[in-house]
């Protein structure tokens, strides 16, 4: 089967992600209702609201961990909502995600657990996989944690570390799931220059789920506001611009929450 | 001070002046006890000279109100301040709207939840072993993808690791059946046949039993544990994002490692049983460990071996399974991976049971 980043994903131009009249939910629950957005190749997109208004809900069903109730996500241009097994497989390759915890699995090494997606998808041999895998490691930060467990390392390495499985197959898309969740100050700023760097490296789409003032202005550059009220999206743009323009309060009170607004 | 209430009337007016230190934790006066008969009607309080106050003193004023309210009396705030006034609407409004939810369900909805759930559960099981089939096609297919290196790693947990345990066990059970037989069959003048007592009934049945509830406790539950943990991480969705199927990484090593075990380990425990039944034999009876096996395999031969190894095997499979599908089940919490490891062991056990009574009816309608 042709691999779909070199067919129609690299191919055509147009939006990484198109996501089309999605309703999403949990059993006969639903959260997001009806939505509809776009996000462009390379660009830094961040879903943003308060707790409990569905940003995680709406990551999971983008990445596919949750069947959505209606409508479609495309990745370049291809289906991925209704793709069959084998272009389902093929789509995968192409987003890498971070998750909340890290998600690293505790039973393997650094090493191992950026090896698995390379073992998984590549013809590579063992030592070239292992070579790939030090350097994502080293990419991050985490030269000479190679052979730890996920156990002797800190949280905010954990998350590094999962950025690093996360970019083992050299994704088109990263999805990251409250990457600054747990962190200290310092450690979040170092993570999110860690997103800017892979995106100025790579060209990689990102797709960031968070309420982190602090990030949002200072890494997006395109933003969506999710309420639980609407089950939908009440605004959608620049974070700045949005800051100075919008006149809906739940948008203003949540962005100039803690004056961190730079005048 | 502590928390003090002064009344007094004017017309038709009653100030209520409170004062000292109104807290929570130390007792305060009743209004209701302080109006006695009195029923005035307008109230006033004030709180001009109360030094400290907390929910206590909320506590008496919502009182106050909600006397005014049920008498028709006119209750006076405005003297109160506005901090006091505003807490005190919450305490009003909380007090509206908090409904106690009724869960409860009437006799037909609770049967009829009840059977979908159970229905639901049986479907689970048999999805679960679909997807295992399906991944084991795969495994056969693409043998190098396997994770061989986990399969052998469980096989030392689950098998070389459990041989103290299995050894007791088999031994005790062993010792039981011929101190019970041995008490039967002397009456009879056929303490011989202990041998035979024991040789069939370890070989058939027991050795294979007892090792899958004691693996049921020990693995299977440990399966669940350490799945439901995972899942609790997020690391089984970060497997799915990948497009790596848990069945195929976790669940089929562990699979396959108990499915070899379990036979091996059954044999272990025939012959753990078989030494406690000499034993018993030899100092209870005094057979000779000869004549003991000879008597045995008069009666004991390769089918019944045979059928004891397909039931361990089977047990195995039960056991693996039961613990891998209540880890990937377990909720994200870590009461959620308590109730999966208790789950898992309930599951097993019970499935063995059914399967045993199964393989009975089966073997006995062979003719094995």
């Amino acid at each position: 089967m042709a691999d779909p980043i070199s067919t129609s994903a690299t191919a055509t131009a147009g939006p990484a992600i198109e996501v089309s009249r999605l309703t999403c939910g949990y059993h006969a629950k639903v959260v997001l209702k009806d939505i509809s957005f776009t996000v462009a190749r390379g660009e830094i997109f961040f879903i943003i609201g308060g707790s409990g208004c569905g940003k995680s809900t709406l990551l999971r069903h983008l990445v596919g961990l949750n069947q959505p109730t209606a409508g479609n996500v495309n990745f370049f241009g291809q289906s991925f909502t209704n793709a069959d097994t084998a272009a389902r497989r093929g789509l995968l390759k192409t987003f890498g995600m971070l998750f909340q915890s890290g998600a690293l699995w505790s039973s393997l090494t650094l090493r191992k657990n950026v090896a698995l997606p390379l073992e998984e998808y590549t013809a590579l041999s063992p030592r070239e996989i292992d070579e790939i895998a030090t350097l994502k490691l080293a990419q991050v930060g985490l030269s000479g944690f190679e052979d730890y467990y996920p156990a002797e390392i800190s949280g905010g390495m954990k998350k590094r570390a999962g950025l690093a499985r996360a970019l083992a197959l050299d994704p088109a898309i990263v999805f990251f799931d409250e990457p600054s969740a747990g962190l200290d100050p310092v450690t979040s700023r170092k993570l999110d220059e860690l997103i800017l760097q892979v995106r100025e490296t790579f060209g990689t789409t990102i797709v960031v789920v968070s309420h982190e003032l602090a990030s949002i202005f200072d890494i997006a550059d395109r933003v969506i506001m999710l309420d639980r009220g609407e089950q939908g999206i009440i605004a959608s743009g620049a974070p700045r611009e949005l800051a100075r323009t919008s006149r809906d309060p739940r948008v203003t009170e949540f962005l100039h929450r803690g004056d961190l607004l730079p005048q | 001070m502590n928390a003090r209430v002064s009344l007094t009337t004017e017309g038709d007016v009653m100030a209520i002046a409170l004062a000292g230190t109104w807290q929570v934790t130390e007792p305060r006066p009743s209004w209701t006890g302080l109006l006695g008969t009195q029923s005035p009607a307008r109230v006033r309080p004030r709180v001009d000279e109360v030094d400290k106050w907390d929910s206590s003193l909320l506590l008496f004023l919502f009182e106050v109100q909600q006397w005014c309210r049920s008498t028709g009396a006119y209750c006076e705030m405005d003297a109160l301040p506005e901090k006091i006034r505003t807490l005190l609407g919450q305490l009003v409004a909380s007090h509206e709207t908090s409904v106690p939810f009724d869960r409860s369900e009437n006799f037909i909805t609770t049967v009829g939840l009840a059977t979908q759930e159970v229905m639901g559960k049986v479907r689970a099981i048999f999805h679960f072993v679909g997807e295992c089939v399906l991944a084991a096609q795969q495994v056969v297919r693409n043998p190098q993808k396997f994770r061989w290196r986990d399969c052998l790693d469980e096989m030392q947990q689950c098998g070389a690791m459990a041989l103290p345990i299995v050894s007791l066990v088999s031994l005790l059970v062993g010792v039981t059946l011929a101190y019970t037989g041995a008490m039967a069959l002397r009456q009879y003048g056929g303490d011989i046949y202990v041998a035979d007592l024991i040789g069939l009934s370890m070989v058939r049945e027991m050795g294979a039993l007892m090792t899958a509830v004691v693996l049921s406790g020990r693995t299977g539950a440990a399966f669940a544990a350490t799945l439901g943990n995972m899942k609790a991480n997020e690391e089984i969705d970060a497997l799915e994002t990948l497009g790596i199927p848990a069945v195929q990484f976790l669940v089929l090593p562990r699979l396959i490692a108990l499915g070899v075990m379990m036979p091996l380990l059954a044999l272990y425990a025939n012959a753990l049983g078989i030494i406690g039944g000499i034993i018993v034999a030899y100092g209870l009876l005094g057979i000779p460990p000869a004549a003991f096996w000879v008597e045995m395999l008069t009666i004991v031969d390769l089918s019944d071996i045979a059928s004891g190894v397909i039931k361990a095997i089977a047990f195995g499979l039960i056991v693996g399974l039961s613990g891998c599908l209540r880890g990937l089940q377990a909720e994200r919490s870590a009461a959620g991976v308590g109730r999966a490891a208790t789950s898992a062991v309930v599951t097993s056990i019970l499935l063995i049971i059914i399967a045993d009574a199964i393989f009975a009816v089966v073997f006995n309608a062979l003719g094995i």
